[in-house]
C-alpha cells in the first residue's frame, strides 16, 4: 500500500511539475492543481496509513489514525481551491487584456518605464 | 522609578508629540503656528532645567521600560552629563531655530511642514543622546536620517534640494545599516544591549576577537553622519536645505550625532591603536581637507560647510587622540562650535534673505549696510578664528596643546604640524568671511538691496554671540558643565579648569603661526583662488553620481539576468533547486532501517491507482485538449478522494471530493474565455528537458514518502487523541482539531479564503471596467453555445433537489463535531447546491432570489467566527477556548452545546460566501458577454403558459 501511495504521490508530482513548465496559463493551473493533489497526499501520508482507523473516538480501547495531519491537509484543500480560483481570474483577465494567454512577458510587450536620471 | 525618570520620558517624548501640533496651529496663522511649536521645545528644555542639578552633581538618571525583551529591546533611557550637554544643545538650538525660521521662511513655504519635520527630528536626536538601549538607539539613529531626509528636500521645486536630500540619506542611512552590524557585534560580546552595561565592560569588549569588526562597523556610521572624509562630500550637498535646518542639522546637532556617538562609546572603544590610528587619523586629514576646501568656496553657506567638516574633524581627532584632557577639549568645543557655528549659519541666512545672495564675490560692503548682521557675523567668525577673547581660541589652544605632544607612528612632528595647518587655514577662511562679506566699499550691484532685518530674526545669533564672547572672556561659566561631560566621556571623574592664559606653550606659538599665515594667506587670496579653480581636483558629487550609477548598473544586470520575465524560467530554477537541497539533504545524514510493515493493497484500491497512473499520464499526453485534460484531472481527483476514504481520512475525503466539484465547475467557466486548445510551440529538447527535471522531481518526492512512510514516527498526535472529548467536547478528532486545538489557524485560513473571494471580485469589476470588458461585449460566443441553455428537465431537477442538498449541508454541519463532516465541508455542499441553480436556471433568475450579498456572508463569517474566540476573553480565557455543555430540551433527547460549533458556524459563512463570490464573479463576466438564446430559464414556463413572453430583463 504505501508502495502504490508513494508512486501515486511521485506520479502527481512528476505530471504537475511537467504541466507548470508549460508556456499557456491553462495547463500551469492544471498543473498547479496536480500539485497540490500530490502535497496534499504527501502531507497526510506523513500521519502514517492506516485503514479502518478513523479518527473518530470510539468507546474503549481504540487505536486510531493520526489525525493532525489530516487537519492540516483539510484546510490546505480549501486553500488551494481559493489560490486556483485567483490564479483563474487572473489568467482571464489576461488573456482578455492582452489576447494571449502565455505566461512568460516577452521584450517589448510591456511598456517599460525609462530609468531616472 | 522616581519623578526624575518619569521627567526623562516625558522628555524624549514632547517632540514626537509636539510634531503633531503645527499641523493643526498652521491654520491659526503663522505665529500661532510658530508659538505653539515652541511649546513642547520650552516645556522640555524646563524639564531638562529640573533634572540639571543633579545631574551635575554627578547622579545618573535613568528610566526603563520594557519592550521586546526577547531581542534585548527595551525602552530605557538615561541622562548623564554628557547627555545633558547634548539634549541641552538639542533643546536650547532647536527654540532659536523656530523663532528663527518663522521669518526665515517665506509665505509660500508650508510652514506647518517645517516645523512638524522639525520636530520630529528633534525628537529622534534627542532620543539617541537619551537612550540607555543601543537597539533603541539604532532605531532614533535612523529616525534622525529620515527626518534630515525630509528637512534638506524641504524645498521640493529645487532639484539641488532633492539630489543633496537623496545623497545624504544614501550615504548616512548606509554608514547607519554598517552601525546596526556593528552594534549588534557590540551586544553579543558583553551579552547585553544596554549602554550601561556596555560602557561598563570596556576591557571584555576590547580583549575580544571580534572587537576590531566592531569598532570598523561602528566608526563607519559615525563618520558618515559626521561627514568625516571620505564620507565629507554629502554635507555641502545637503546645503541646499533651508538656512536654519542647515544651522540646525548641520552644525549644531545631527552632524554632531557621530561625534556625540564617539564620545557615548568613548569607555568601551577608546584607548586601543585601533582606535588612535583610524580615529585620530581620519580626523586630522577631515580637519586639513575641509579647512583648505574652505578656503576657496565662494558661496556662504558651502564656506561654512566645509568649515564643520574641518571642525567635526577637529573633534574626531581630539576623540581619536584616547587622553582624558583631549576628552576635556572635545566637550569644550562642542559648545564652542555649537555656539559660533550656528550663530554664522543664521547670518548667512540673513545676509541671503537681504541680499538675495550668498556668493562672497558679489558680495562685500555689508557693514555699513547691516551693521547689526556685520557685528553679529564677525564676533562669530573670530571666534572660528580662534582669536583671544572669543570662546574658540580656548578650545583650539587645548587642541593644539594635546596636538603638540602626540606622536603618530613615533613621529614627533607630523600631527602639530597639520594641525597648525588647519587652524591656519580655518584663520584665513574666517577672516575672508569678515572681509570678504562685511568690509570693503559698498556695492551698488547687490540683486537686493540690503539692510538690517527685523529684532526677530537676528535676536537669535544675537544671543549665541552674547555666549560666545560671555564664555570666552569668562571661561570658568563652562566649568562645572564641561567637567560633568568630560567625566561622563570619560568614565571617571575630571575636574578641568579652563582658563585663558595657559602661559608660554608650544600651543600659543602654534597659534601665533596659524594667525599670521591665516592673514597672509588672505591676502594672496585673488591668486591663490585662480590657481585653485585652475587646478584639477576631483569633484565628490561626480564621482558619488558614478559610483551610483554602476550600482544601479549592477543591480540592473542582475535583475535582468535572473528577472527574465519567464516564469517558466523560474518555476525550472526552483524546482531544480528544491531537487538538488532534498539530495544534499538526503545524503547528508544517515536513514534508520524500516520499521512498518506494508499495508496490503486489495484488488479495488489497486485498480484505482492504475486509474490514477493513467490519469496523470494521460493530463501530460493530451493536455492540449483542454477540455479532455480537465476530465481527466476530475477522474484523479476522484481517485485520491476514494483514496481518502479507504485510508481512514473520512473528512478528507468529504472536503475533497466536494472541492473537485467547484473547482472542476471553475475551470469549465474559465474555459468558456480562454482557448480551448494549446498551440504546440516548445522544442523537442526543452520538451525532454523538462520531462527530466519532472521525473526527476516525482521521484525525489516519491522516494521521500515512501521512506518515511515505512517508519515510525513519535507525533504529538496522543495528546489530540487524549484531549479531544475531555477538552473539545467532541469525538471527530480531525474537527477538534480544527476549530477548537488550532482554532487560531482556521481562523487565519478562512481570513485568506474570504480574501482571496473579495481579490476575485474586485479583479472582475475591474476587468469589466477596462478594454477587456468592451472586448467581451464584443466578442461572438453565440456558437460555443448549446441551443438550449436552460434544459427543462435539469432546470426541475435541480430545483427539486435544492432543498434536499441544502438538508444534507446542514445535516453536515451539525454532526460536525463528532462524526465526519464540519463547517468546510457543509459550506461546500451548500455552495455546489447553489450553483446548480446558477447552472441550470441561469444567473440572472438565480440572482434576482439571492437575498444575501456573498460579500457580507464573507464578513459575517469572519465575524462570528472572531467574536466566537473573543468571548473566551469574557471567561478570562485565552483567544478560542471553547466550553461546552449538555442540555435536554424536551420533547429532543439531550443534546450537546459547544461555542466550537458558532465557530464552524462562522467558517461555514466565510467558505459559503467566499465559494459563491469566486463563482458568482466568473458567471457576471459571462453575463456582460451578451448573450442571445432564451435569456430566461423555462422561458415558456408551465405555470404560466398564458403570459406574453419577457426578455432581456434581469
Amino acid at each position: 500500500m504505501e508502495l502504490i501511495v508513494a508512486t501515486s504521490v511521485g506520479a502527481m508530482t512528476a505530471a504537475g511539475v511537467y504541466l507548470i513548465l508549460r508556456l499557456r496559463a491553462f495547463p500551469v493551473i492544471l498543473g498547479l492543481a496536480l500539485l497540490s493533489y500530490a502535497v496534499n497526499v504527501f502531507i497526510f501520508a506523513s500521519g502514517r496509513l492506516s485503514v479502518n482507523l478513523p479518527p473518530i473516538l470510539k468507546y474503549g480501547d481504540a487505536s486510531y489514525t493520526d489525525p493532525l495531519p489530516q487537519a492540516l491537509v483539510l484546510t490546505a484543500i480549501v486553500i488551494s481551491f481559493g489560490m486556483t480560483a485567483v490564479l483563474v481570474m487572473i489568467a482571464i483577465g489576461a488573456f482578455l487584456e492582452t489576447g494571449t494567454d502565455k505566461v512568460d512577458i516577452e521584450r517589448g510587450d510591456e511598456d517599460e518605464e525609462e530609468p531616472v536620471k | 522609578m522616581g519623578d526624575g525618570s518619569n521627567l526623562l520620558v516625558i522628555i524624549a517624548l514632547l517632540p514626537f508629540i509636539g510634531a503633531l501640533v503645527p499641523g493643526w496651529m498652521i491654520r491659526a496663522g503663522r505665529n500661532a503656528c510658530a508659538t505653539f511649536t515652541a511649546v513642547p521645545t520650552v516645556l522640555a528644555l524646563v524639564m531638562l532645567g529640573i533634572l540639571a542639578p543633579d545631574v551635575m552633581r554627578g547622579e545618573v538618571i535613568q528610566a526603563r521600560f520594557e519592550w521586546l525583551p526577547q531581542l534585548g529591546l527595551s525602552a530605557s533611557f538615561f541622562l548623564d552629563g554628557l547627555g545633558l550637554l547634548f539634549a541641552g544643545m538639542i533643546l536650547g538650538v532647536g527654540l532659536l531655530i523656530i523663532l528663527y525660521a518663522r521669518f526665515y521662511l517665506s509665505g509660500d513655504d508650508p510652514m506647518g511642514q517645517f516645523y512638524t519635520y522639525l520636530l520630529l527630528f528633534q525628537g529622534a536626536m534627542l532620543g539617541i543622546v537619551l537612550s540607555d538601549n543601543i537597539l533603541l538607539l539604532l532605531v532614533f539613529w535612523e529616525l534622525t536620517s529620515l527626518s534630515s531626509f525630509l528637512l534638506i528636500g524641504y524645498w521640493k521645486h529645487l532639484p539641488e534640494g532633492r539630489q543633496g536630500a537623496r545623497m545624504a540619506l544614501a550615504v548616512t542611512g548606509s554608514g547607519g545599516l554598517a552601525m546596526i552590524g556593528g552594534m549588534l557585534i557590540l551586544g553579543n560580546i558583553v551579552g547585553s544591549y544596554d549602554l550601561t552595561d556596555i560602557l561598563a565592560s570596556g576591557d571584555l569588549i576590547k580583549s575580544s576577537e571580534w572587537y576590531l569588526p566592531a569598532l570598523i562597523l561602528i566608526l563607519l556610521g559615525a563618520f558618515t553622519k559626521s561627514a568625516q572624509f571620505p564620507f565629507h562630500f554629502w554635507l555641502p550637498h545637503a546645503m541646499a536645505a533651508p538656512t536654519p535646518v542647515s544651522a540646525y542639522l548641520h552644525s549644531a546637532t545631527m552632524v554632531k550625532a557621530g561625534v556625540f556617538l564617539m564620545a557615548r562609546m568613548w569607555p568601551a572603544l577608546a584607548g586601543t591603536e585601533a582606535w588612535f590610528y583610524i580615529v585620530a587619523t581620519v580626523g586630522l586629514i577631515t580637519m586639513v581637507l575641509g579647512a583648505v576646501i574652505a578656503l576657496f568656496k565662494d558661496d556662504l553657506k558651502a564656506l561654512l560647510a566645509f568649515s564643520t567638516v574641518s571642525h567635526l574633524g577637529l573633534l574626531t581627532m581630539l576623540l581619536g587622540f584616547g587622553t582624558t584632557a583631549a576628552a576635556v577639549a572635545a566637550v569644550f568645543h562642542i559648545i564652542n562650535h555649537l555656539t559660533f557655528k550656528a550663530a554664522l549659519f543664521m547670518t548667512a541666512g540673513i545676509v541671503d534673505h537681504e541680499a538675495h545672495t550668498r556668493d562672497i564675490k558679489r558680495l562685500g560692503g555689508l557693514a555699513k549696510l547691516m551693521p547689526i548682521t556685520a557685528t553679529i557675523g564677525t564676533i562669530a567668525a573670530l571666534s572660528m578664528a580662534g582669536i583671544p577673547l572669543f570662546n574658540g581660541f580656548l578650545s583650539k589652544e587645548m587642541m593644539l596643546e594635546e596636538a603638540s605632544h602626540t606622536y603618530w607612528f613615533e613621529n614627533p612632528w607630523i600631527v602639530p604640524a597639520l594641525a597648525t595647518l588647519g587652524a591656519l587655514f580655518s584663520v584665513a577662511y574666517s577672516l575672508r568671511f569678515i572681509f570678504h562679506t562685511f568690509g570693503g566699499p559698498v556695492r551698488d550691484d547687490y540683486p537686493h538691496k540690503p539692510h538690517d532685518p527685523p529684532f526677530g530674526m537676528y535676536a537669535a545669533p544675537a544671543l549665541l554671540v552674547v555666549l560666545v564672547v560671555a564664555i570666552g572672556v569668562m571661561p570658568f561659566l563652562a566649568d562645572n558643565l564641561v567637567a560633568v561631560a568630560a567625566s561622563a566621556v570619560a568614565g571617571e571623574a575630571l575636574h578641568p579648569h579652563l582658563k585663558i592664559w595657559h602661559g608660554v606653550t608650544p600651543a600659543l606659538f602654534m597659534s601665533f603661526a596659524a594667525i599670521g599665515g591665516g592673514i597672509v594667506l588672505l591676502l594672496i587670496h585673488r591668486p591663490l583662488d585662480r590657481v585653485w579653480i585652475a587646478a584639477p581636483r576631483p569633484e565628490a558629487k561626480a564621482i558619488f553620481d558614478k559610483l551610483l550609477a554602476l550600482l544601479v548598473g549592477a543591480t540592473r544586470w542582475i535583475t535582468e539576468v535572473t528577472h527574465n520575465r519567464s516564469i517558466t524560467r523560474y518555476l525550472a530554477i526552483f524546482t531544480v533547486a528544491s531537487v538538488a537541497l532534498g539530495y544534499a539533504a538526503w545524503t547528508g545524514g544517515g536513514m534508520s532501517a524500516p520499521s512498518r510493515e506494508m499495508l496490503p493493497v486489495p484488488p479495488l484500491v489497486g485498480l484505482g491507482f492504475v486509474l490514477l497512473i493513467v490519469g496523470a499520464a494521460s493530463v501530460v499526453l493530451f493536455h492540449r485538449n483542454r477540455f479532455r485534460a480537465l476530465v481527466v484531472l476530475s477522474i484523479i481527483g476522484l481517485m485520491v478522494s476514494a483514496g481518502f476514504v479507504y485510508l481512514s481520512a473520512p473528512d478528507l475525503a468529504l472536503t475533497q471530493i466536494s472541492v473537485e466539484t467547484v473547482t472542476i465547475m471553475l475551470l469549465l467557466l474559465a474555459l468558456h474565455f480562454i482557448p480551448k486548445e494549446t498551440p504546440r510551440e516548445t522544442r523537442v529538447g526543452k520538451k525532454i528537458a523538462d520531462g527530466v527535471v519532472a521525473l526527476v522531481a516525482g521521484t525525489g518526492v516519491g522516494a521521500l514518502a515512501y521512506a518515511f512512510m515505512r517508519r515510525d514516527v513519535d507525533t504529538i498526535s496522543g495528546f489530540h487523541l487524549d484531549n479531544s472529548y475531555a477538552g473539545g467536547g467532541g469525538n471527530n478528532v480531525v474537527n477538534v482539531i480544527l476549530v477548537d486545538f488550532r482554532g487560531y489557524d482556521t481562523y487565519g485560513e478562512i481570513i485568506v479564503l474570504g480574501i482571496a473571494g473579495l481579490i476575485i471580485y474586485a479583479l472582475m469589476q475591474a476587468l469589466l471596467g477596462g478594454p477587456a470588458g468592451r472586448k467581451l461585449r464584443n466578442t461572438d460566443f453565440t456558437r460555443d453555445l448549446s441551443r438550449d441553455r436552460h434544459p427543462l428537465m435539469m432546470v426541475v431537477a435541480t430545483r427539486v433537489m435544492m432543498p434536499i442538498a441544502v438538508m444534507v449541508g446542514i445535516y453536515i454541519f451539525l454532526r460536525g463535531h463528532n462524526y465526519p463532516g464540519g463547517g468546510f465541508v457543509a459550506g461546500l455542499v451548500i455552495a455546489i447546491a447553489l450553483l446548480m441553480q446558477y447552472m441550470a436556471s441561469g444567473f440572472a433568475w438565480t440572482q434576482s432570489r439571492q437575498r444575501i450579498q456573498y460579500h457580507a456572508m464573507i464578513g459575517f463569517g469572519v465575524v462570528i467566527a472572531g467574536l466566537t474566540g473573543a468571548g473566551s476573553w469574557l471567561a478570562g480565557k485565552p483567544f478560542l477556548t471553547s466550553a461546552f455543555g449538555y442540555f435536554e430540551f424536551p420533547p429532543i433527547e439531550e443534546f450537546e452545546l459547544a461555542t466550537a460549533a458558532l465557530f464552524d458556524l462562522g467558517v461555514f459563512l466565510t467558505v459559503l460566501g467566499a465559494v459563491m463570490l469566486m463563482l458568482f464573479s466568473l458567471s457576471r463576466i459571462a453575463r456582460y458577454a451578451g448573450q442571445s438564446v432564451n435569456l430566461e430559464p423555462m422561458d415558456y414556463d408551465p405555470a404560466d403558459r398564458v403570459k406574453p413572453l419577457e426578455g432581456g430583463k434581469e
